[in-house]
């Protein structure tokens, strides 16, 4: 924090900025970024929305459930009761189509699925799912990063060699490759994850967030530690320790403040870059499991219905898009304002 | 033994319908005005074309089928095309229809009776037949054939009750010398000992394992290079990447019309790597012959084959297969009975049967035995109307005896391929068991990774219901009967252990040997019994039976003489094409 404010003033100009708390500055900065701002409530609409899934299924269940098959079930079109799944046409009368798009929101707004599921619920489920997955991991993966690099830059020495080494291990492997053998292996433990008192089922959707998080560790932890060693060699460090302060003090007090901008801006690309990682795990089957659902098992699942239903992956594909383009904006935009650099556009 | 996944490149799968597809090829035929079961003569569209031969006949297949090596590779991917290079000692009928379930003389002259209690046969080989490399063909080459079944290795079960086979290994073999397999290349005369009577020997020596290649064959697996045969066409290349590639073999000539007919393309081409949407728009456009029958078409593709417009290159044919969820009889819930039928009563089949394509492609079942099998009688205790059909689900008297059981609110694991299908099939058991009280969940596994996992006795704990397919090896209800529910086909931390239910009942065992025993003395008597056995056991229910499947061969307009053989399916080289 002293080394952002001393960044600030140390140039000498005088504007409305000087003197200013930083994180009140970066915020001011971040206001004056309309494109930045959009990105933002787009974001924030999209959490709404998703979250508010219920409102929408409580129309749609089936024996009070939305996200389990009902291929044997009815809805209503056009005041007419109809299948949900119907059968081919021709002499032949090969396949079960599900049904395609009501535009009515209170029966199948985007058609069934393949198990004649509403499309448009699942998409919301789906993305709460993927909001929640990417939103944890990338926030669980930032977290451990920091811890490993601060006592990685701040200690030094052995410690610093065998964290980085450590994080080259898991980093040289190919990152979905590791994520398809973790997950592979955790599925086939039909009592999940048990370490000590956490228990995380085989099928919770804890267990992709956490391989998820796992693999991007090194990612973070990089830049993070690179951060930590330029903080610790600071002037300011080294006057806090000459006033005898005690490693954890320097830690907490003067070394986090300061490397935290960094993990700040990383984490809105993060969590894009975790939302399309379960997306293709989850596509791949090794992520969400039923009767869990997320926007890459609905990709997955309208495969098969891309000439005839090309909403059921259409739909989850453009959720994805809009989600991970309004966070790179917005990352872009948070990195601009808490860049030292971009203090001259600060009026 | 096979298990066919979908999606996957098809581990093999033999199967042959007895008495069936005699009326599915009819309305095969009627359906598509197209085909036929007497021979390859044929019209097209645009006026009377007989049947001729050449041109290249082009398949298009989602993967290939792994190694070539005719010893070791269990796919029908492969055995399509080997059984138009490569013959054994006897073969089915290469006809389509029921014709084509008879066992006929192939490279022997007749089928011999035993002799020695049914333990010898001694067959004797044809004389002037070569195989495509310009070797003759004599008795010593089945002697390498056999050999190369334990040195390869092969699923070396079909043959080990040959004498000497137990002293065989990957080390080495030689059941000439054990008494096994005993050439007699001046009388040409080949005798096969047993150790005990065996009444499938004739049906295992019709599968590609037992083919004929050079005696100077090497014992080892031979990789993607297939041995020469003695078929109408020779393999000319094959890279699993790419393409198999089939020319005509110069060697050959007709000896049996029924066995071994002359084929009509002058080339067989496999290409690999499509997506099936693309190997379907290849074929609807006329840049390939068919699409592999093994390739799963997607569901909205199939509306479009519903079209008239493509009536007459759309075929569908009824397998003698089983889709099924075996269930752990080795641990809770259901090393109950009780609980066992009450997910029988509850498994809505009708659902199932749409996961597979609706009606048309796949029918509800109950039995172990699929319909127009040996020894099959309908018989569907768990359903609402009478016990012949399935009709619907019980789910009262389900609830009922899952209460009875008590095993209410147990945790249930369901197990299965992460593929869509499998999927799908995983989440409608996942439903029907919540419905009666079950808290059951999904564990999606790759199909490579799941097959084996489910059949590995140290992972019984890691699952209660499981989902398999088998489609028959030959038509004998011990491929399905004892293969997959007898006690000897529990094969403990192995990974090929197919009674993934691991169930045994000493009882319905004893039956099992006495079928066997009584099936080359008593036919008609181990007929009854198999039928007995199987009635047993699906009252036993070892699993849930969801469907017998059916099959889509979609060809390109082109093509003319479509026959399906019920062991075989499309008979690739009796197909002809027009400009």
């Amino acid at each position: 924090m002293a080394a952002v404010a001393e960044q600030v003033t140390s140039t000498g100009l005088r504007s409305a900025s000087a003197g200013r708390n930083p994180w009140a500055l970066a915020w001011r900065r971040l206001r004056r970024n309309r494109l930045a701002l959009a990105a933002l409530g787009l974001f924030l609409l999209l959490i709404v929305v998703c979250a508010a899934a219920p409102l929408y299924a409580h129309d749609v269940a089936h024996d009070g459930n939305v996200l389990g098959p009902n291929l044997n079930g009815t809805t209503i079109v056009h005041g007419k009761v109809v299948p949900v799944m119907q059968e081919g046409g021709g002499l032949l009368k090969l396949g079960e189509t599900p049904i395609g798009p009501t535009w009515n929101l209170h029966h199948y707004f985007l058609g069934a699925d393949n198990i004649g599921r509403d499309v448009a619920a699942l998409l919301l489920y789906g993305g709460r799912a993927s909001l929640q997955i990417g939103i944890c991991s990338a926030l669980l993966c930032c977290i451990v990063a920091t811890i490993v690099a601060l006592i990685a830059g701040f200690f030094g020495g052995l410690a610093d060699a065998i964290l980085s080494r450590l994080m080259d291990v898991i980093w040289a492997f190919p990152v979905y490759l590791l994520a398809i053998s973790l997950a592979t292996e955790l599925l086939t433990h039909s009592n999940g994850i048990q370490i000590g008192f956490l228990h995380v089922s085989a099928t919770s959707l804890w267990t992709p967030t956490v391989i998820i998080a796992f693999i991007y560790v090194p990612y973070v932890y990089r830049p993070v530690r690179g951060q930590v060693l330029s903080v610790a060699g600071k002037e300011f460090v080294e006057a806090a320790i000459a006033q005898g302060a005690s490693n954890y003090r320097l830690i907490f007090s003067e070394i986090l403040p300061n490397v935290v901008s960094t993990v700040i801006v990383l984490l809105p690309l993060m969590i894009a870059t975790t939302i399309l990682t379960e997306s293709a795990l989850s596509y791949l089957s090794v992520g969400v499991q039923p009767p869990n659902v997320s926007w890459g098992t609905i990709i997955s699942d309208g495969q098969d219905l891309l000439y005839t239903r090309p909403w059921v992956s259409l739909a989850p594909g453009i959720m994805i898009v809009l989600t991970v383009l309004a966070l790179n904006v917005l990352g872009d935009g948070v990195r601009d304002a808490l860049d030292p650099r971009a203090k001259l556009r600060v009026r | 033994m096979r298990q066919i996944r979908p999606k996957i490149a098809y581990l093999a799968g033999r199967r042959t319908t007895m008495a069936s597809l005699a009326g599915l090829a009819v309305l095969a035929l009627a359906a598509a005005g197209c085909g036929n079961s007497a021979g390859p003569a044929s019209k097209s569209s645009t006026g009377a074309v007989s049947a001729h031969p050449g041109g290249v006949f082009t398949i298009l297949a989602n993967s290939s089928f792994g190694v070539a090596d005719p010893a070791q590779n269990y796919t029908l991917e492969e055995w399509q095309l080997l059984i138009d290079t490569h013959d054994g000692l006897v073969g089915f009928a290469k006809v389509g229809g029921l014709p084509g379930t008879k066992i006929v003389p192939d490279l022997a002259t007749s089928i011999p009776l035993p002799t020695n209690g049914g333990k010898t046969y001694v067959f004797h080989i044809r004389r002037g037949i070569k195989f495509s490399n310009g070797q003759t063909l004599t008795p010593s080459a089945f002697v390498t054939t056999f050999d190369r079944q334990f040195t390869v290795p092969g699923p070396t079960s079909f043959y080990s009750d040959f004498v000497g086979a137990s002293k065989c290994s990957v080390k080495g073999c030689n059941l000439a010398k054990s008494g096994g397999v005993i050439a007699n290349d001046s009388a040409y005369t080949l005798t096969i000992n047993l150790t005990a009577p065996d009444p499938e020997l004739m049906d295992q020596l019709t599968l590609p394992f037992a083919y004929a290649v050079p005696p100077n064959t090497s014992p080892k697996l031979t990789g993607n290079n297939v041995p020469p045969g003695t078929g109408p066409y020779m393999w000319k290349s094959y890279n699993p990447n790419t393409e198999a590639v089939l020319v005509r073999n110069p060697y050959f000539h007709v000896w049996s019309k029924v066995a071994q007919p002359n084929g009509y393309p002058n080339e067989i081409i496999e290409k690999y790597g499509l997506q099936v949407s693309d190997e379907v728009t290849e074929v609807e456009n006329g840049e390939a012959q068919e699409v592999f029958d093994g390739d799963q078409i997607p569901s909205d593709q199939l509306s479009t084959l519903n079209s008239p417009q493509y009536a007459s290159q759309v075929h569908v044919n009824t397998l003698t297969a089983d889709w099924y969820m075996a269930l752990n009889t080795q641990r809770p819930p259901f090393n109950n009975l009780e609980a066992r039928q009450a997910i029988n009563y509850a498994a809505n089949r009708t659902a199932y049967v749409k996961i597979a394509g609706g009606p048309s492609l796949a029918v509800p079942a109950c039995q172990i035995l699929p319909p127009n099998f040996p020894s099959y009688k309908p018989y569907c205790p768990y359903t609402t109307g009478p016990q012949t059909t399935w009709s619907g689900p019980n789910l009262a008297k389900a609830r009922a005896l899952v209460k009875a059981s008590g095993t209410y609110g147990d945790k249930v694991v369901v197990d299965s391929t992460n593929d869509q299908v499998g999927t799908e099939l995983a989440e409608q058991m996942v439903s029907d068991l919540n419905s009666i009280g079950y808290k059951a969940s999904t564990q999606l596994l790759s199909g490579s990774v799941q097959y084996p996992f489910v059949q590995n006795s140290a992972n019984w704990s890691k699952w209660n219901v499981a989902w398999s397919a088998w489609y028959q090896d030959y038509p004998a209800p011990s491929d399905f009967l004892n293969v997959l529910l007898g006690c000897g086909s529990i094969h403990k931390n192995s990974d090929a252990s197919p009674n993934i239910a691991a169930f045994c009942d000493p009882a319905i065992q004893k039956l099992i040997n006495q079928a066997e025993a009584d099936g080359s003395s008593n036919p008609a008597k181990a007929a009854a019994l198999w039928t007995q056995i199987d009635h047993m056991d699906t009252q036993q229910a070892p699993w849930v039976d969801l469907y017998n499947p059916k099959q889509i061969d979609f060809l390109a307009k082109n093509v003319h003489g479509y026959e399906w053989n019920p062991q075989w399916y499309i008979l690739i080289d009796q197909l002809w094409l027009s400009k």
